[in-house]
């Protein structure tokens, strides 16, 4: 069970300003129903130009629905360039904290924010579009949202982006990615954390090659593929070329092919040789194979 | 109303006269059966007692007992022990559907040079026996399929399967832990070869279970160090646990019959209710084939934790397959594979009830219900207003 505080408690058992602005000024939605949560969130301004009314509707557990009522909480009264400065830990921080696999809801909660803001600016016309390009397919996140979690919490580990945006939470194939983005950003910050020296494999032989290549996808690549459904299987080894099969829900995926390259070759390099490269098993690409809806 | 608990698929109540049973076993008859006195010694016979109330249950001999230490390890040892017997074969069995004590097992063997099948499932969560006829091959080790569904009560024909897959000199293994004590079973007129189960799931003990071995199965030992059960699992017996679970066995098989009357028509009941009294709702799982005691229920444009907590909250227990509840970011891995949409499957909500329930309880519920469902669909920005 999870360990919820009593603001959080109190705000989803009784949630303030539920529903819609009739009229509203701005209107910001994110989420959707197969991603697990989703927000509305509506507002009005005043003369003043100061948010005299914000409203949410949203999908989800009880702390999308506490973070969402907090955020109408902290937004009332405000300008617009003082509820723009409201940030995921803000709202968190208002309840007491929350658990650190329920961080993305607050950050769902400043991106219906900013998605209203935007909406307004432009005169109403304007929906929430995602920006920049998509970096986790399974959930839609693009790189200025996992740069912008990273910035603001400080995140450092991919676990922690994850937990606060829920990129690399589905079958995994971007956290190679999103360890780069984190890498760039908080450069001098990980390096100072104790990395585990890249080891020197020496001289392998054949045999010692294939073993090491085996165990590299059984402990470091299906686990991942595995969560989403898919799973890998390695066919054969020629020289540095490894030919692997997808299986399951990879198979013909239309990751297939990200996943091979930023997963698989890169796990590969990093464990057994920097010569490696990957190739997928022909044969085995053109069975029939079953995808999620 | 206290607690209402109808969260019996996740564990139950020790039932009170197994408790009494129990008592005297840890500060005076505290004896270890191995000893040559009669204090430690004298044990020996309440464990075998245990075995025939045990076997009494499941419809075999005695002999084919074997105590460990609950589902988990009795899933693990059959799996393990089955496949180390033999040793020429390389592909395993199972569905998409089973319980992680299963499922993972069998996913670590692809580490270690096996070939892994799971079945699929329809929507209704039913097999497709011709699928595992066509799988069924002479590398196949081990067939393992479970007995009834956690999540959603669903019932597998295991005996027909045990007749097919035996038939073909493959071992069969089911995990009966939902269903033991549920439904009757009768192993004698059985092909099946091994079956597990556990004992906090019938009104018994954490922490004790049995796997049952039909004689002629060639099974490795999984635990060794020791002659306890035959040499077939050792490590000192757990004797209250066992004794515990003998007294168990013995209730479920007297309460059998109310199981199907009592328990099932508490269930039908609230089922029915809920899905009449709360718009946007639908069954889980084969309506017929089905525990008596398990209802799996889908409230559209909700989420499932949240429900959870607004029941909790009026002391109400139940569990839901929401990725919310688990930490996770992915709904239950039962619901996807019969393919429940992704808004369905975050809404879920499983009743499970056992005999201590009552129908002042299912009432109470009833009544609780609605309220909720409508008081977070307010909240939803996917229902108009």
């Amino acid at each position: 069970m999870w360990e919820y505080t009593d603001e959080l408690k109190d705000h989803f058992f009784n949630p303030r300003n539920v529903g819609e602005v009739e009229n509203p000024d701005g209107v910001g939605e994110v989420g959707s129903l197969a991603c697990g949560d989703a927000l509305k969130l509506t507002f009005k301004l005043d003369e003043n130009g100061r948010i005299k009314d914000a409203q949410f509707k949203t999908f989800g557990c009880a702390s999308a629905i506490a973070t969402s009522s907090v955020l109408t909480e902290l937004i009332k009264g405000k300008t617009l360039e003082e509820a723009a400065k409201v940030t995921n830990k803000d709202i968190a921080d208002y309840l007491g904290g929350l658990p650190e696999q329920k961080m993305h809801c607050s950050v769902m909660g400043r991106e219906a924010l900013e998605a209203a803001i935007e909406n307004y600016r432009s005169g109403g016309k304007k929906k929430h579009e995602l920006e920049g390009r998509v970096v986790c397919n399974c959930f839609g996140v693009t790189e200025n949202e996992i740069e912008r979690v990273i910035r603001e919490n400080n995140l450092t580990t991919v676990e922690e982006v994850t937990n606060y945006c829920k990129a690399g939470g589905g079958c995994g194939g971007c956290q190679g990615e999103i360890e780069k983005i984190i890498e760039r950003i908080q450069g001098e910050k990980v390096k100072e954390m104790p990395t585990v020296a890249p080891r020197s494999a020496g001289k392998l032989t054949n045999i010692q090659k294939i073993h090491l290549i085996q165990q590299t996808i059984n402990e470091q690549i299906r686990p991942a593929l595995r969560a989403h459904g898919g799973n890998i299987e390695l066919i054969d080894v020629e020289g540095n070329k490894v030919i692997v099969a997808f299986r399951g829900m990879c198979a013909q995926c239309m990751l297939a092919e990200y996943t091979m390259k930023d997963v698989v070759e890169a796990r590969l390099r990093e464990f057994v040789s920097e010569d490696l490269f990957v190739e997928e098993d022909k044969e085995s690409a053109n069975q029939p194979h079953e995808h999620r809806e | 109303m206290e607690t209402v608990y109808f969260d019996n698929n996740a564990t139950t109540k020790v039932a009170e006269e197994v408790l009494e049973e129990m008592k005297p076993l840890f500060c005076d008859l505290y004896g270890n059966p191995s000893s040559m006195h009669t204090f430690g010694g004298q044990l020996g016979h309440k464990i075998r007692l245990a075995r025939e109330q045990a076997a009494n249950l499941l419809g075999c001999d005695p002999a084919e007992i074997i105590f460990t230490s609950g589902g988990t390890e009795s899933d693990n040892a059959a799996i393990k022990g089955s496949l180390a017997s033999a040793p020429d074969k390389r592909k395993v069995i199972t569905t998409r559907v089973e319980h992680p004590a299963v499922l993972a097992a069998c996913r670590d063997l692809e580490n270690h040079g096996y070939s892994v099948i799971e079945l699929s499932v329809d929507k209704e969560g039913r097999l497709n026996l011709n699928e595992l006829e066509e799988k069924l091959d002479d590398d196949t080790a081990l067939v393992t399929i479970m007995y009834a569904n956690n999540e959603t009560g669903v019932i597998f024909p295991v005996d027909k399967i045990a007749e097919m897959v035996t038939g073909r000199g493959v071992a069969f293994h089911t995990d009966a832990v939902q269903a033991v004590g549920k439904i009757p079973m009768n192993l004698a007129n059985s092909n099946i070869d091994l079956l597990s189960l556990s004992g906090h799931k019938l009104h018994g003990p954490k922490g004790v279970g049995i796997l049952y071995v039909r004689k002629g199965t060639r099974l490795a030992p999984f635990i060794v160090g020791g002659h306890q059960e035959a040499g077939r699992r050792a490590g000192t017996e757990n004797v209250p646990g066992i004794v515990g679970l003998g007294k168990a066995c013995d209730l479920a098989a007297q309460n059998l019959e109310e199981e199907n009357n009592k328990v099932k028509f508490l269930r039908d009941k609230l089922e029915n209710a809920i899905l009449k009294e709360c718009p946007d709702s639908r069954l889980n799982g084969d309506k017929e084939n089905r525990l008596p005691n398990t209802s799996n229920i889908s409230f559209e444009y909700i989420e499932g934790e949240a429900i959870l907590l607004m029941l909790d909250k009026f002391g109400i227990c139940a569990s839901s397959g929401s990725a919310c509840t688990s930490g996770s970011l992915e709904p239950s891995h039962v619901l996807r594979a019969m393919g429940v949409p992704f808004t369905s499957a975050h809404g879920s909500i499983r009743f499970s009830l056992s005999r201590y329930n009552t129908e002042e309880e299912v009432d109470y519920t009833i009544e609780k219900m609605p309220p909720i469902i409508n008081k977070l669909r307010q909240l939803s920005p996917f229902v108009a207003k």
